[in-house]
């Protein structure tokens, strides 16, 4: 047998139409035999261009772009850039905004767990969970369209507060589904988390130390999953989170498995969040009275000239933000969603940086999928959470 | 040494998995949640926002007194309007399009609009077979806000308390 033969990897094509790449994913596999070598994201399938748009707005027409950019964690993104605003901006919110602002973060992260948890698992070969998960996640659909207006796109979050005032009946149809999805968080976890086939696929698969998660940037889940209870909403509390009580799961092995048992848990921490924040949450407005800042309500736009005036100012020219610059950051679903805003003065932000976990985590996928099998690249696209809206932005 | 024991007994005995049957098989008997959608169809709230409608008053005068607010507002530069005074006076469009393919739904035409004229009504089913029919022009706008003038008052006056 000839000794100078040359050895090539194969390389083969993964998406970005496979089903388990988990929107417009390509990877260019680099495999030995069945053995990953090199796993090479190609990214950019869903690039609109987000950012620049936003240079081009005034700065409440970009709200509508931060609901498409993870479209399964939308409010949460919202309030990162409302946040910045706020904070360039100096307006007081009242309190019953903060709240509502609260709460909606959690059912925002429960939809965006139950349709990673679930995914995931299809992934692995579980079918069953994503059928019943999307049961859950269509009754927090149905309460962001009472909400908000819109089943995913919500366009709610307003600088100065929120859009709309809640009706009451919703306060009590949240209550009532939060036992029930307990319940369900309990059927779903007898499905997975002792399934033989589940953690077959999952221990040990893609281990991260937490040392490599904090080299490689990551954060939410992804990182708590390695041991170290890193959350923005106890680091660097915003909104109402000072005054809830919830625990930050933390994982051990920082695999595929530890991901998994953390977005469950987190998903029950959320809902204690969801029941503190309805007990607590006081009657009052919901926008701050700055006339700058939030339109007059209807009633009175139709009374008042100054008012009218108020609103056409709003409608057509905008909000005018100081000049300065300011990091706003939230805890998403995914991990750290963070805006950093430049303003220059006018009505239209001078630049808007996002700083979006998925894009994050994704280029880490090399280094947690090098020795391992095929197979368990999508169970680590699973794990990984990505969302293309918000990596390809 | 129990502990061993008793994780072996599970193992072999496939206990997680014959309990997860188990759940599968009582899922079986309970109330459906799915709906038969063309038949059956899910609530929607006042807020919905679905597609547009221009609305008249109970005189049968359209609202619409060309302000191009909405125009103004549209993130995506959906609306064009064009406007010029009528005979008798008063400031109505000529012209009021919009391009529901580029139309992302966000709803601010509707908060900004000063008489209530531009709306998002309840109706989510207007798919069609050629991009041109989602060009809407000031006709069709006024011929959907005759069609669901009762569903989008009564929308307007349960949500009256928020806006």
């Amino acid at each position: 047998m000839p000794t100078d033969v040359e050895m090539r990897s194969f390389t083969m094509n993964f998406g970005p139409q496979h089903p388990a790449a988990h929107g417009v994913l390509r990877l260019v596999l680099e495999l030995d035999g069945e053995v990953v070598d090199r796993a090479d994201p190609h990214i950019g399938l869903l690039h609109r261009g987000t950012e620049k748009l936003i240079e081009y707005r005034p700065y409440i027409q970009s709200i509508p772009y931060f609901d498409r950019l993870d479209y399964t964690s939308m409010l949460c993104q919202e309030h990162s850039y409302i946040l910045a605003m706020e904070r360039l901006l100096g307006v007081e919110v009242p309190e019953r905004a903060l709240w509502i602002r609260t709460f909606m973060d959690e059912i925002t992260r429960i939809g965006n767990h139950l349709l990673n948890i679930t995914t995931m698992a299809l992934d692995c070969g579980a079918m069953t969970p994503m059928l019943w998960g999307f049961e859950h996640r269509e009754k927090t659909m149905e309460f962001y369209e009472r909400l908000t207006g819109a089943r995913m796109h919500a366009n709610y979050y307003r600088p100065g507060g929120v859009n709309r005032d809640m009706p009451p009946d919703l306060a009590d149809d949240i209550r009532a589904w939060t036992d029930e999805f307990l319940k369900f968080v309990d059927d779903m976890e007898g499905l997975l988390t002792e399934n033989r086939i589940f953690k077959q696929r999952t221990v040990d698969i893609g281990r991260m130390s937490t040392d490599d998660a904090l080299h490689w940037g990551f954060s939410g889940p992804m990182l708590r999953a390695t041991g170290m209870p890193w959350d923005l909403r106890k680091a660097q509390p915003y909104a109402k989170y000072e005054q809830v009580e919830f625990d930050v799961p933390v994982g051990s092995n920082g695999d595929c498995y530890d991901r998994y048992l953390v977005r469950v848990e987190e998903m029950r921490q959320s809902v204690h969040i969801i029941r503190q924040c309805l007990d607590k949450m006081p009657p009052g407005p919901v926008r701050t009275d700055d006339k700058k800042v939030t339109p007059p309500p209807r009633a009175e736009m139709k009374r008042s000239m100054e008012a009218l005036i108020h609103h056409f100012k709003l409608y057509t020219e905008g909000v005018h933000v100081p000049a300065g610059e300011c990091y706003a950051a939230v805890e998403s679903g995914k991990g750290e969603f963070g805006v950093y805003l430049v303003s220059d003065g006018t009505n239209r932000p001078y630049r808007c940086k996002i700083r979006s976990p998925g894009y994050v985590h994704l280029q880490a996928l090399d280094y947690m999928g090098q020795g391992h099998q095929l197979a368990d690249i999508v169970a680590i696209i699973g794990s990984l959470d990505v969302v293309f809206g918000e990596v390809d932005r | 040494m129990a502990t061993t024991l008793d994780r072996a007994a599970k193992t072999f005995l496939l206990q997680e998995l014959v309990s997860g049957f188990w759940l599968t098989f009582r899922y079986m008997f309970r109330k459906k949640y799915t709906l038969n959608y063309p038949y059956e169809k899910g609530p929607l709230s006042p807020r919905f926002r679905g597609e547009h409608a221009l609305r008249r008053y109970p005189n049968g005068e359209e609202r619409c007194i060309a302000c191009k607010l909405c125009e103004a507002v549209c993130p995506a530069q959906a609306i064009t309007i064009e406007s010029e005074p009528r005979p008798d006076g008063s400031r109505r469009t000529t012209r009021y399009d919009i391009d529901m393919t580029k139309c992302i739904y966000c709803g601010f035409c509707e908060e900004s609009c000063p008489v209530d004229a531009i709306v998002e009504g309840p109706n989510y089913e207007f798919s069609s077979f050629t991009r041109e029919e989602l060009f809407y022009d000031k006709e069709k706008l006024l011929a959907n806000g005759d069609r669901w003038e009762r569903e989008i008052a009564a929308n307007l006056a349960a949500d009256a308390p928020y806006r």
